[in-house]
């Protein structure tokens, strides 16, 4: 699905990164720890395309990330939901139309995925808030908007940053048998996290690996 | 037709590409105010260029078959020597048509310039001969012939006025290609500094539309769709109250001369609904190259 080899990335100066080795089959489900500061998003945006390699080199469904053009990227970022760190949204839209942004934009009729997309809403939580606009939301709340939007559009792979970030106990744990639901159905789930109660309360739900991130080098997964 | 298609969605846009821009307010007025304007001073460079490029046609043309034979002679010989050269003209090939003007006629040529109650028999007037050539004659044969046979005619075939008045038309008319350029490339200017100005408001859009996957033709359509309707509506607006202004032009008489001509005719007209669609093209490239331009800067 995703694999790097190689793969170190420098910021200007320093080196970030650098002789990662990482492969993320087809259904499986990765947890990425580390110190702040240590690369953990760095390393999700090579891996979604959002940053290109400095060395060695990072294949998405067997395409150099280096050697795709910018509609090629596009295409692949519909097949790769990403829940950024800081969900971003477009402020003037509602909910409801931002979480359907990615079918928008794929051309997708909307109306058809309709009940696809209140199901979704109500999964995450967001029914009664999906005419709001997201300044008017919580932290919490744009979290779970955002893991709606990166699911959508029925991704193979789920790519994850500090979903739990920003809420709660409870969220986290729904959010967390979501992402388990997800990988049951066979996608492939990488999510970076600090928060280690998450990581164990995964070990009940999922066949996961805990990938360690530290002095830009990644250490050997441990399974869960 | 597929093609146009194509083409037409390309310009138009999508409606719901259209949404994921906020609307702007007063900015969306000063496109369609300047794009008006733009559109309202084409439309008289587009007359100028029309009418001086009919004029330097009517001078060169009709003009070059038209010439003209003065023949100054004491009173009492001039009938003798319009009719010499009558008779000249008879045997000259390459005339179509030759006629002397009677005095009221000459009368009237000079009323305009010296007033209506000129004691003219008391001036001695030269003759006139109106010559319409078909197109052949030799001009210089003519004048030598004249020279020899009767001295007081002149033979004037205009190109001695007329050369500098078809140089100064063309000039004119190129002058005003040059005003119709120049405005094109003012409005793609301000679009393109309109167009920059909204996509630099708008960096978090293109950024989150980017993130979940939009291509950058749809991104760039979000902002063409925008500024070709307002573009093409403002033109559309300038070229109409254009047209209605050149329309209800004062009418100058044939004494007006050369405004006479200022304005469309005929088929002219039909170029009025041509600026909005143009302005539109203008607005829509300058548009998708400034959009593209802001696009590589987001992954």
């Amino acid at each position: 699905m995703i694999e790097l080899r190689g793969v170190g990335y420098s910021y200007g100066g320093g080196n970030l990164l650098s002789g990662l080795e990482l492969e993320l089959t087809p259904g499986s489900f990765h947890f990425l720890t580390g110190p702040s500061g240590a690369g953990k998003t760095t390393l999700l945006k090579l891996c979604y395309g959002d940053l290109k390699p400095t060395a060695g080199a990072v294949t998405i469904d067997g395409r150099d990330s280096r050697r795709m053009d910018r509609d090629a990227l596009a295409r692949m970022r519909r097949r790769i939901g990403v829940v950024h760190q800081d969900c971003q949204f477009i402020d003037h839209l509602s909910i409801h139309e931002n979480v359907a942004l990615p079918l928008t934009v794929a051309g997708r009729d909307v109306a058809v995925e309709a009940a696809n997309l209140e199901q979704l809403l109500g999964w995450v939580g967001l029914s009664r808030r999906a005419n709001a606009l997201p300044p008017e939301l919580s932290g919490g709340e744009r979290q779970r908007a955002a893991l709606a939007r990166a699911i959508i559009m029925d991704p193979d792979v789920i790519i994850a940053d500090e979903p739990t970030g920003n809420i709660d106990w409870d969220m986290s744990k729904r959010l967390l048998s979501l992402l388990a639901e997800l990988n049951r159905m066979g996608k492939t789930v990488l999510v970076a996290t600090h928060d280690l109660a998450l990581i164990r309360a995964a070990k009940a739900q999922v066949t996961a690996r805990v990938l360690r991130l530290a002095g830009g080098t990644l250490s050997a997964g441990t399974e869960l | 037709m597929r093609r146009l298609q194509a083409l037409l969605d390309a310009m138009w846009g999508d409606r719901q590409a259209d949404r994921v821009v906020p609307p702007t307010g007063h900015t969306v007025w000063l496109t369609v105010l300047t794009s008006g304007a733009m559109a309202f001073l084409a439309v008289f460079a587009l007359a100028l260029s029309l009418a001086t490029g009919r004029l330097a046609e009517r001078w060169g043309d009709s003009l070059a078959q038209a010439s003209t034979i003065r023949v100054s002679a004491p009173a009492e010989q001039a009938d003798a020597q319009v009719e010499a050269v009558m008779a000249i003209l008879v045997t000259t090939p390459g005339i179509a048509d030759a006629r002397a003007l009677d005095l009221a006629e000459q009368a009237a040529l000079l009323e305009p310039w010296l007033g209506p109650d000129l004691p003219l028999d008391t001036i001695p007037l030269p003759r006139l001969i109106e010559v319409t050539s078909d197109g052949s004659l030799d001009a210089e044969g003519l004048r030598l012939r004249l020279t020899a046979e009767v001295p007081g005619a002149v033979y004037d075939d205009h190109t001695r006025w007329r050369e500098p008045l078809v140089a100064a038309a063309d000039r004119l008319r190129a002058l005003g290609w040059t005003a119709l350029a120049l405005i094109a490339g003012t409005l793609a200017a301000m679009v393109t500094l309109a167009a920059q100005s909204a996509l630099a408001a708008n960096r978090q859009v293109i950024r989150v539309l980017r993130l979940v996957g939009a291509r950058d033709v749809y991104v760039a359509r979000a902002f063409t769709r925008r500024f070709t309707l307002r573009a093409a509506l403002g033109a559309a607006l300038g070229a109409a109250s254009g047209g209605l202004a050149v329309a209800f032009l004062p009418a100058a008489d044939a004494a007006g001369g050369f405004l006479t001509g200022l304005g469309f005719q005929g088929a002219g007209w039909l170029l009025l609904p041509l600026i909005p669609i143009f302005a539109g093209g203008v607005a829509f490239l300058a548009t998708r190259s400034a959009a593209f331009r802001a696009l590589a800067r987001f992954e």
